[in-house]
């Protein structure tokens, strides 16, 4: 065994220890309990490997995203706002218009001729309210032996029938104890022109 | 005073339709009026509503479709496939409408609402006549009203009115003298009780309470130590001490759920993978219309434990998402890498499911350690037209082509009736 002195041992020996590298490291702080999960994390992304879907991690933004802003070619002026913004109101709203119960309006479509005389065609859409009382002259909804029927409404001196708005069509009469329901009231024609 | 219960006194009214489903759909065929019907389940399969028609012929809820068939063809019972699109419009009309009844309202279900009726200086039975009638007039459902001061008696006094004719749908177990109460109590069997199941039922009965009032009349003590605080709550309620306030805001839900049976049996993978992304994609929906967002998915598949002779076979598995997400393509991306793990070639599957969990509100989630912002964004933005889109054109107007365009998994509903009221085209035929 060779004898050493102490003047061999320890002290800067040139060339040792890390070589400089041109992607200097820098030091990240995980959770304890989650190293292992990261450390298995980032080696599956340097294999290149793919999480399965629904996990897909996105890539880092290598160079940020650029944003191109557009240039105004003309002046803004200011201090000049129309003359029209004290009068902006909302839209007409056909639902506000037209519907007075919201929750008792329903729409129904026209099967057939019998009230054509009051301008309720075939296919014509009716806005009917259940809300409203139906009252003598009015034209509404009945149902007659299961089916709902549009026809008017008469009720006067103890007799009650649904009149046809046309001639080739039979009134529809009811006699004491017999049962009608009235379903709803029309109060627009909705129609295709 | 247990609970710290106030003692000002409370009173409660618990508005429910009569066979709601049946109701509905009388509205618009008035054929129906009178006649023994039956609401069937998604894919046709059990009776979800009955007519009270079909309940006087012993039909109980539930009963499968095939084991009723001869009793159908006896007394022409009518079958119907459920049409979830018009009775929610219906019940929307329902409950807006009772909102203008009392400015405090809790929609606990489809068809039933608490309302506040305290402080109403009034004959409280014929407000509730009041509200009976104007629901009729205005929507056409026929409805039982309940009331009581607590919501254990509002219920009570609901299942009275519905089942004696003699109330005309109306009952007031607050107006009442407590011996009459009693009376009531004593003819009406335990398991009626808000929150009494069959098997809490039968537990019950093994220490002699059967009915209302011996449960009324029970140790309150004694049923904490056997049973628990809810039902010691039960008690008190049906006392007249009310425990339980009115849940005026829906509390978000705390799991999303889509699942269907498939109208028939499905082999392949391709097939059910569409299934999967088209559940995914509707349980997305709500998710983004209570502004949540999923930490984590669920999906199942399973057999038919019903055609006993085929091999069974049913699986699960839950995916964590490494960022909780609201976006549907992610959600269905997940969905489906789950569904792929679980799948085995060789079963007729009958159902499949998805599960949204650990749902937390979309704007405060975690962000992943390697997430890109930009992308977070994009898709909120996506999912915004998506939603607005589908609102405003009908849904599936948009939708993610791994849902699928045939959709031959889809459900059996061989009589379902129009969409009379959410559909231009399906509007309600009136013979003019």
């Amino acid at each position: 065994m060779a004898i050493m002195t102490q003047s061999t041992r320890g002290g800067a020996r040139p060339g040792a220890g890390r070589k400089p590298s041109p992607d200097p490291s820098t030091t990240i702080r995980v959770p304890g309990s989650q190293k292992a999960a990261v450390l298995d994390f980032v080696r599956q992304r340097q294999a290149g490997l793919r999480i399965p879907s629904g996990m897909e991690i996105f890539a880092f933004a290598e160079h940020p995203p650029r944003r191109q802003f557009p240039l105004m070619s003309h002046a803004v002026r200011a201090g000049f706002p129309s003359p029209a913004d004290d009068y902006v109101e909302k839209r007409i709203d056909l639902n506000e218009e037209l519907i007075q119960h919201r929750e008792a309006t329903f729409f129904l479509r026209v099967k057939g001729q019998s009230m054509v005389d009051a301008g309720i065609d075939d296919g014509d859409e009716l806005i009917v309210d259940r809300a409203i009382k139906p009252e003598h002259g009015r034209i509404v909804i009945a149902a007659v032996d299961g089916e709902l029927t549009v026809k008017r409404f008469f009720q006067r001196d103890g007799v009650v029938k649904l009149i046809a708005e046309n001639p080739k069509y039979p009134d529809i009469e009811f006699k004491e104890g017999q049962e009608m329901l009235i379903w709803g009231v029309v109060t627009r024609i909705i129609k295709s022109v | 005073m247990p609970f710290g219960v106030k003692q000002d006194t409370s009173t409660f009214a618990l508005v429910d339709g009569n066979n709601f489903y049946v109701s509905c759909e009388r509205v618009f065929n008035p054929a129906l009026e009178g006649k023994p019907v039956v609401v069937l389940s998604n894919n046709d399969g059990c009776a979800v509503a009955r007519s009270a028609e079909v309940k006087a012929l012993g039909v109980k809820m539930g009963t499968p479709w095939f084991q009723m068939q001869d009793l159908a063809r006896k007394h022409g019972i009518i079958a119907l496939s459920s049409n979830y699109t018009l009775y929610a419009d219906m019940s929307n009309r329902m409950m807006s409408l009772l909102r203008q009844f009392s400015p405090r309202q809790e929609i606990y279900s489809i068809d039933e609402c608490f309302l506040g009726l305290e402080g109403f200086n009034r004959d409280l039975t014929a407000y509730g006549q009041e509200i009976r009638q104007q629901v009729r007039q205005w929507i056409g459902l026929p409805v039982c009203v309940g009331i009581g001061p607590s919501k254990t008696l509002a219920k009570l006094a609901n299942h009275i009115a519905k089942k004696g004719p003699e109330w005309n749908g109306v009952c007031d177990l607050g107006a009442m003298p407590e011996a009459e109460r009693d009376r009531l109590m004593a003819s009406i069997e335990v398991g009626e009780v808000w929150g009494v199941g069959k098997r809490l039922r039968e537990q019950l009965a093994a220490i002699h309470i059967h009915t209302v009032l011996a449960l009324k009349q029970a140790d309150t003590a004694l049923i904490r130590r056997r049973f628990s605080v809810v039902l010691e709550r039960t008690v008190l309620e049906l006392r007249g001490i009310s425990c339980l306030g009115l849940e005026e805001i829906a509390p978000n839900k705390q799991q999303i759920v889509c699942s269907r049976s498939f109208g028939q049996p499905v082999l392949h993978l391709a097939e059910l993978s569409e299934a999967v992304s088209s559940y995914a994609t509707r349980a997305a929906e709500k998710l983004r219309r209570q502004s949540s967002a999923a930490g984590a998915i669920h999906v199942y598949i399973t057999t038919s434990p019903f055609r006993e002779k085929d091999p069974q076979y049913g699986q699960g598995i839950t995916i964590p998402l490494p960022e909780s997400a609201d976006d549907t393509s992610r959600l269905v991306r997940a969905a489906q890498w789950g569904l792929k793990r679980i799948y085995r070639p060789g079963y007729r599957y009958a159902k499949a499911g998805v599960m949204l969990m650990e749902l937390g509100p979309a704007g405060s989630r975690q962000q992943a350690l390697f997430s890109d912002e930009g992308a977070e964004n994009r898709s909120a933005r996506l999912m915004q037209v998506l939603d607005g889109i589908n609102r405003k054109m009908g849904k599936d107007t948009l939708f993610l082509a791994s849902s699928g365009i045939v959709k031959g998994w889809g459900m059996k509903q061989g009589n379902r009736s129009p969409c009379y009221t959410t559909v231009w085209g399906e509007l309600a035929e009136v013979s003019g």
